[in-house]
C-alpha cells in the first residue's frame, strides 16, 4: 500500500484551446492491453467532430495569419513544453507495455520531429516557391500557401511520436487541424493537448478527440468544412470510406501508412507540401 | 463649362502600359478586307494632313504639296482629295492661295514649334499671325518642360490663350508625347488640352521620337471618350509622325472605329499628320481597284 | 482639275460613302452605322478532316472492337463533321494494355534526354501543323479562329517545348529526392479546349516518363486524333500515347481500369467527384481540374479601361466556356456606373458569329446541350429577379450563338451568381470596401482563378493573399504559360498543371 494515495487525471478531449468532455457524457475504458484498467477516456460523438470543426476553421485565419517566423517559434515552444513534461510522457506510454528505454526514444525522436518541422515554417516558400519565366509582359511568382481545415486519423502505434509526426507538417504553415486519436491508445494524445495548451498555440489550431472510430470517422471524413485529410490508420476499410467521402467536396486526401514511425523519411517537407495549395500570381510589368 | 466639371489634374488617372499595349494588339487582329478595306484606305486619304515642316521649305514645294492635297492621283480624279495640307505660318498665305476654292484647309503650326521654347507672348503673335494669314486650323505644342515639372495650370492657361487668339481657327494641341514618355502623362495633357478648348489633341510634331504609336493614340482616344461622356462636347484626335503605310492607318482607323464609334470616323474629328503615307495610300487603292501590286514610280513624290 | 475644286466638300471628305452619325443629344457612342468589316473568313480548304476517325492504339489507327461510331457536330452550322469512335471497355483495355507494354519495355528504359527529344518534336510538329490544327480546331468545337491561331495551339506546341526540356533535369526539380515515373496515366480532357488541354496532360506525364491513354470531349475529338497522327510522324514508340474517343461512359472505363495508375481530369466539378469516389481505395494518383465561378474584383483606384478590357478577356473569352472565368464582376460602389457603362460600350465591338472569320470575337456556344444550359440560365437570372443586359450585336440564323450577356441587380444568393454557366454570361456585384469584396469572392465551394484591379501595390498582396484561389490575375486576366502553375483550391480541383509544380501529379519518390 503506497503512503499517498495518487491524484489521478480525468482525460477529456482538446477543443477550442479549452479540454471539455464529449457532449455526450459518454466515455470508454483504457486498458493496458491486460485488462488493468489506466483511465476513461472520452467517447466523442459526431457532434464532438463537428464542434473541432468549427473550432478548428474559427482558429485558420489568426494561425495562417501569423509570421512563418513566429509559427516556427511557436512549434519550437512546443518542443520545449514537452521536453520540461518528459517524465510524464515516458512514464504514459509505459502503462501501455512499452519498456522505459522505447518510452523515452520515442519522447526524444517526437521532440526532435517537432525542431525538424519548426525549422521549415520559413524556408518552405523559399525552397518550393517559384518565379516563372512567362513569355510575355508579366511577373509570375507561384508560393505554396496552407490548404485549410485538415482532419488527421492517427495510428494506434507510438502513440505520441505519429501524433506529433502528423500534426507538426500540417499546422507549420498555417493549417489548422481535428485529430482522431487511436482508439486504443489515446491518451498520450490528449496529454500532448497540455502540452499545446501550454505552448502558445492559439487554441483551436489543434483539436484532439477520442472515442470509437466508427462512431466519428464517417463525420469527419465527410464534413464539407474539412480541406483535407491525412490518413495513418492501417485500417484499409477507412482509407477507402475517406477517398469517397472526400469526393463530397473534393477533399486532398493523403494515405500515410508508415512502417516505422522512428524513420528519418517521416522528416520530409513533402508532407508539408500535401497541405498546401500553389497560388500563382501574375502582374504586368510596365511603367 | 463649369468650373466643377474640371478635374483635378494634380489626380493621376491609373493607366496599365502592358494592357494598353495588349488591347492595341488584339485591335490590330482586325482583318480588313474586299470592300471595308477599300472604303477605309479612302477614308483614310481624306484624314490626311499633308505636311511640309521643315527649314528648307519653299513656296514651290509648298505649290506642289497642295496640288498633290487636290488631287492626290490624277488618273482617279473621283479620290477625295486630303483634308488639309500642313505648313509653317510663313506659308500659310501661299497654300492658302493655291488651295483657294476647294476644300482642302490650310493648317499651321505655331507655337514655337517645334520646342515651345517661347514666351507666351511670342506664342501669341505666332499664332495670330498665322491666323491673319489665313490658316482655317492652328497646330500648337504644349510647353513640356512645365508639363513635367508639374505646373498643369501653366499648360492649361497657356492653351485657353492661344485658343482665345485662334478665332475661328480650330486648335490641335500638339502633347508632344514622345517627351511625356508614360501614358499617365498623355493622359493627363489629354484631359488638361481638351478642358482647355483644344478642338483637337495631336500627339506629334514629327521632330522626336517616337512620335505617333498606337498606345498613346488608343491612351487620348479614351481620354476623348471620356470627356466626351462626361461633357457632351466632341474632340478630334491626331496621331502625327511615323505613320507610313496603309496598312499602320487602317490600324489607327480600327482603333478609332472600336473606341469612339463611328462619328469619329470621318476627317472633321480625325487626322492623320503625314506626308509619306498618301502615296502608300494610293498605291493600296489602286491595287485594290485593279488587282495589281503597284510601284512606287508611277506616284509623284511630292 | 477645275471639276475637282468644284465639290463639296463634303462629298471628298466621304468619298461618297453615307456620312458617320452625328453625335445624339444623350452622348451615346454608336460602333455600328458606319464602316462595317467586310468578311475575313480564314481559308479551310487545304485542311482535311477525315469522313471516319478510329481509335489511336499502340500507334495505330483501329476500329473500335464494338465497331460503333459517334458524330461530331460543327456548333457553328449544326451540321455533321466527322464520325469518330466510340470507345467501349475493350477497346480501354487494348489502349491500357499497350500504354503498359510502352511503359515497360521503352518508355521507361530510354534516357530522360531522348525522351525530350521525342516530346520536342512533337513541339515542333504541332507548329508546322499549326494552321490546320487551329482551324480544325474552331471548326469542331466553335471557338473563334483569333483565339485557336493566336492562343490554344501555340500554347499546346509551347507547353510540349517547356516540358520536353524538363525530361532530362527531373532530379533538379525535388530537391533531396529522386523522382521515378507511375507508370500508365488515363487522360480525360474537356471540349473547351481541346488540343490545349492534351497538351497540358501528355507534355508533362511523357516527360516524366509516364505512357498514356487519353480521351477527348466526345464534341471536340479532331484535334486530338491529328495529334496521334503527329505522334506517329514524329516516330514516337508505338503505345506510349493512346487515344481512345468516345463519351463518359468510355471515360469511366478508363478510370475505372485497373491497370491505371494515374488519372488526371479536366472538366466539371460533379464528374470531378464522381471520379475521386470511383478511385476511392485503389491507391491511384489523381489530379482534377474542375469548376469555377471566378470573382473579378475592381477596385476605384484601378486601370478602369485596361480593367474593362480584362473583364472582357475574363468572361468573353471562348465564349466564356473557361474554368477559370472571372463570371462575378465584383465593383467598387463608387466607379460601378462608370465601369458598367464602359463595359456596355465595350460588349458592343464585339462581333459575334462564324468562329472561322477572322474577325470573330465571340464564336459558337460548343454544343446543343451548353446552349440550351445557358439560355436556361438566363431565364433563372430574369426569374431571380435580375436585370439582364445583352449587346445589340446580329448573331448567325443557324448554329448555337448567344449574345454577351451582363446581369445586374444580382445578390450573393442567387443562382446565376453561386453556380457555374460556363457561358459569356457575367454578374456583378458591388462592394465598399476591400473587406467586403474578400469576403464575397470567397464565399463560394470554388477556387480557381480571381482577378484583382488596383493600382496600389499594397492592396493588391493583400487581397490576392486572401482570395483563396489557386491563380490570382492582378491588373489582367485569363493569361496562361507553360511555365505557370494553375490549379484550384477547394472544389475547384486537386493538383496543379503547367510549370515546375505541374510535374509532380506525374511522379514517385
Amino acid at each position: 500500500m503506497a503512503d499517498r494515495i495518487e491524484v489521478l487525471k480525468t482525460y477529456k478531449t482538446y477543443v477550442g484551446g479549452k479540454f471539455p468532455r464529449s457532449e455526450s457524457d459518454r466515455t470508454y475504458r483504457i486498458t493496458d492491453g491486460k485488462d488493468n484498467h489506466i483511465a476513461n477516456a472520452c467517447r466523442c460523438s459526431r457532434k464532438d467532430v463537428r464542434d473541432a470543426v468549427l473550432a478548428s476553421r474559427s482558429a485558420f485565419g489568426g494561425w495562417y495569419a501569423r509570421t512563418a517566423y513566429n509559427r516556427g517559434q511557436v512549434l519550437y515552444r512546443i518542443a520545449e513544453m514537452l521536453e520540461g513534461r518528459k517524465d510524464q510522457f515516458v512514464n504514459e506510454l509505459k502503462l501501455s507495455g512499452v519498456k522505459q528505454k522505447v518510452a523515452l526514444n520515442e519522447v526524444h525522436t517526437a521532440i526532435d520531429r517537432l525542431i525538424y518541422f519548426a525549422g521549415w515554417t520559413d524556408k518552405i516558400s523559399q525552397v518550393f516557391g517559384t518565379v516563372n519565366p512567362v513569355a510575355s509582359a508579366h511577373f509570375n511568382f507561384s508560393s505554396p500557401d496552407a490548404t485549410g481545415v485538415v482532419g488527421i486519423i492517427a495510428p494506434d502505434e507510438h502513440p505520441l511520436l505519429s501524433v506529433i509526426s502528423l500534426i507538426a507538417p500540417v499546422i507549420a504553415t498555417g493549417n489548422t487541424c481535428v485529430l482522431l486519436a487511436s482508439e486504443t491508445n489515446p491518451l498520450p494524445a490528449v496529454s500532448f493537448g497540455e502540452v499545446l495548451h501550454a505552448s502558445d498555440v492559439p487554441g483551436g489550431v489543434v483539436n484532439i478527440l477520442t472515442g470509437y472510430r466508427n462512431e466519428t470517422v464517417e463525420t469527419l471524413t465527410s464534413h464539407k468544412d474539412i480541406n483535407a485529410l491525412l490518413l495513418a490508420s492501417r485500417d484499409i476499410e477507412t482509407g477507402k470510406l475517406a477517398d469517397e467521402n472526400a469526393s463530397l467536396s473534393v477533399k486532398r486526401v493523403v494515405q500515410y501508412r508508415a512502417e516505422d514511425w522512428f524513420s528519418g523519411e517521416h522528416e520530409n517537407p513533402y508532407l508539408v507540401l500535401e497541405f498546401m495549395e500553389t497560388k500563382t500570381t501574375w502582374h504586368p510589368v510596365g511603367a | 463649362m463649369s468650373v466643377s466639371v474640371i478635374q483635378d489634374f494634380n489626380q493621376t488617372i491609373p493607366i496599365d502600359q502592358v494592357g494598353v499595349e495588349e488591347r492595341v494588339s488584339r485591335l490590330n487582329k482586325r482583318s480588313i478586307k474586299k470592300e471595308s478595306k477599300l472604303q477605309a484606305l479612302k477614308l483614310a486619304l481624306s484624314m490626311i494632313d499633308h505636311t511640309t515642316l521643315e527649314g528648307k521649305d519653299s513656296k514651290g514645294k509648298v505649290i506642289q504639296l497642295c496640288s498633290k492635297a487636290k488631287m492626290p492621283y490624277a488618273p482617279m480624279p473621283d479620290l477625295p482629295s486630303v483634308a488639309a495640307v500642313c505648313v509653317y505660318p510663313n506659308m500659310v498665305a501661299t497654300a492658302k492661295k493655291a488651295l483657294r476654292d476647294t476644300a482642302v484647309k490650310v493648317a499651321s503650326v505655331a507655337t514655337a514649334f517645334p520646342s515651345g521654347m517661347a514666351q507666351l507672348g511670342i506664342k501669341l503673335d505666332d499664332t495670330r499671325y498665322a491666323v491673319s494669314e489665313g490658316a482655317d486650323e492652328i497646330d500648337m505644342v504644349i510647353s513640356r518642360g512645365e508639363f513635367l515639372k508639374g505646373n498643369y495650370t501653366f499648360i492649361f492657361d497657356e492653351i485657353a490663350a492661344i485658343k482665345e487668339v485662334c478665332g475661328e481657327a480650330h486648335l490641335k494641341v500638339i502633347l508632344e508625347t514622345g517627351e511625356l514618355e508614360t501614358l499617365e502623362n498623355v493622359r493627363k495633357a489629354s484631359d488638361i488640352a481638351m478642358y482647355a478648348g483644344a478642338d483637337f489633341i495631336k500627339t506629334s510634331t514629327g521632330k522626336i521620337s517616337p512620335a505617333a504609336t498606337q498606345p498613346v493614340t488608343l491612351v487620348m482616344l479614351e481620354a476623348i471618350r471620356d470627356f466626351y461622356r462626361k461633357t457632351g462636347t466632341m474632340v478630334g484626335m491626331k496621331p502625327a509622325g511615323g505613320i507610313r503605310k496603309a496598312k499602320e492607318a487602317l490600324q489607327y482607323l480600327v482603333l478609332v472605329r472600336e473606341t469612339l464609334g463611328s462619328a469619329w470616323l470621318s476627317p472633321d474629328w480625325f487626322r492623320f499628320g503625314a506626308s509619306s503615307l498618301t502615296n502608300d495610300l494610293l498605291m493600296q487603292i489602286v491595287k485594290q481597284e485593279t488587282g495589281v501590286y503597284q510601284s512606287i514610280n508611277y506616284f509623284s513624290n511630292d | 482639275m477645275s471639276d475637282i475644286n468644284t465639290k463639296e466638300p463634303i462629298d471628298k471628305a466621304n468619298n461618297g460613302s453615307p456620312k458617320p452619325t452625328s453625335p445624339n443629344a444623350d452622348r451615346k457612342l454608336d460602333f455600328a452605322s458606319f464602316w462595317e468589316y467586310s468578311p475575313a473568313p480564314e481559308n479551310s480548304d487545304h485542311v482535311e478532316i477525315d469522313e471516319r476517325y478510329n481509335h489511336f492504339i499502340n500507334g495505330e489507327f483501329v476500329e473500335p472492337v464494338k465497331g460503333r461510331y459517334m458524330k461530331s457536330i460543327n456548333p457553328a452550322n449544326e451540321e455533321v463533321l466527322c464520325e469518330f469512335a466510340e470507345g467501349t471497355s475493350e477497346d480501354v483495355d487494348r489502349a491500357v494494355k499497350a500504354a503498359r507494354k510502352a511503359y515497360e519495355k521503352t518508355w521507361s528504359k530510354i534516357s530522360g534526354k531522348e525522351r525530350g527529344k521525342y516530346i520536342f518534336r512533337l513541339a515542333r510538329i504541332i507548329q508546322e501543323r499549326a494552321r490546320e490544327l487551329a482551324i480544325t480546331e474552331t471548326i469542331d468545337g466553335g471557338k473563334p479562329i483569333r483565339e485557336s491561331r493566336d492562343v490554344d495551339v501555340p500554347l499546346a506546341a509551347a507547353h510540349f517545348f517547356y516540358y520536353a526540356g524538363w525530361a532530362d533535369k527531373l532530379n533538379y526539380a525535388f530537391p533531396g529526392r529522386k523522382p521515378k515515373s507511375i507508370g500508365v496515366c488515363g487522360q480525360i480532357i474537356p471540349w473547351n479546349f481541346p488540343i490545349l488541354m492534351l497538351a497540358w496532360k501528355i507534355a508533362p506525364a511523357l516527360a516524366t516518363g509516364n505512357t498514356v491513354v487519353l480521351k477527348p470531349a466526345e464534341s471536340t475529338p479532331v484535334t486530338a486524333l491529328k495529334f496521334a497522327e503527329i505522334c506517329r510522324d514524329a516516330g514516337l514508340p508505338a503505345g506510349v500515347v493512346n487515344i481512345v474517343t468516345g463519351a463518359g461512359t468510355t471515360g469511366s472505363e478508363i478510370v475505372n481500369h485497373p491497370d491505371v495508375n494515374k488519372i488526371a481530369f479536366t472538366g466539371s466539378t460533379i464528374v470531378g467527384k464522381i471520379i475521386q469516389k470511383s478511385v476511392a481505395g485503389t491507391g491511384k494518383k489523381i489530379t482534377l481540374e474542375l469548376g469555377g465561378k471566378g470573382p473579378n474584383i475592381v477596385f476605384e483606384d484601378a486601370p478602369l479601361d485596361q480593367a474593362v478590357e480584362g473583364i472582357v478577356n475574363a468572361i468573353f473569352f471562348n465564349q466564356g466556356h473557361v474554368c477559370c472565368a472571372g463570371s462575378r464582376l465584383l465593383v467598387q460602389e463608387g466607379i460601378a456606373d462608370r465601369l458598367i457603362q464602359k463595359l456596355k460600350d465595350r460588349m458592343e465591338t464585339l462581333i459575334v458569329g462564324d468562329p472561322l472569320d477572322k474577325n470573330t470575337d465571340i464564336g459558337a456556344i460548343n454544343s446543343k446541350a451548353q446552349y440550351d444550359r445557358i439560355l436556361e440560365y438566363l431565364d433563372i437570372g430574369v426569374n431571380e429577379g435580375a436585370e439582364m443586359y445583352q449587346s445589340s450585336c446580329s448573331i448567325p440564323d443557324n448554329g448555337y450563338f448567344c449574345r454577351p450577356t451582363i446581369f445586374t441587380n444580382v445578390s450573393q444568393s442567387n443562382r446565376i451568381v453561386q453556380e457555374e454557366i460556363f457561358g459569356p454570361v457575367l454578374t456583378i456585384q458591388t462592394f465598399r470596401t476591400p473587406e467586403e469584396a474578400i469576403e464575397k469572392a470567397n464565399n463560394t465551394p470554388y477556387g480557381l482563378a480571381s482577378g484583382v484591379w488596383t493600382d496600389k501595390g499594397s492592396k493588391i498582396f493583400k487581397v490576392g493573399q486572401a482570395v483563396r484561389s489557386g491563380v490570382i490575375w492582378s491588373n489582367t486576366y485569363n493569361k496562361f504559360d507553360p511555365t505557370s502553375p494553375f490549379g484550384g483550391y477547394k472544389e475547384s480541383g486537386i493538383g496543379r498543371e503547367g510549370g515546375l509544380h505541374g510535374l509532380y501529379p506525374y511522379i514517385k519518390f
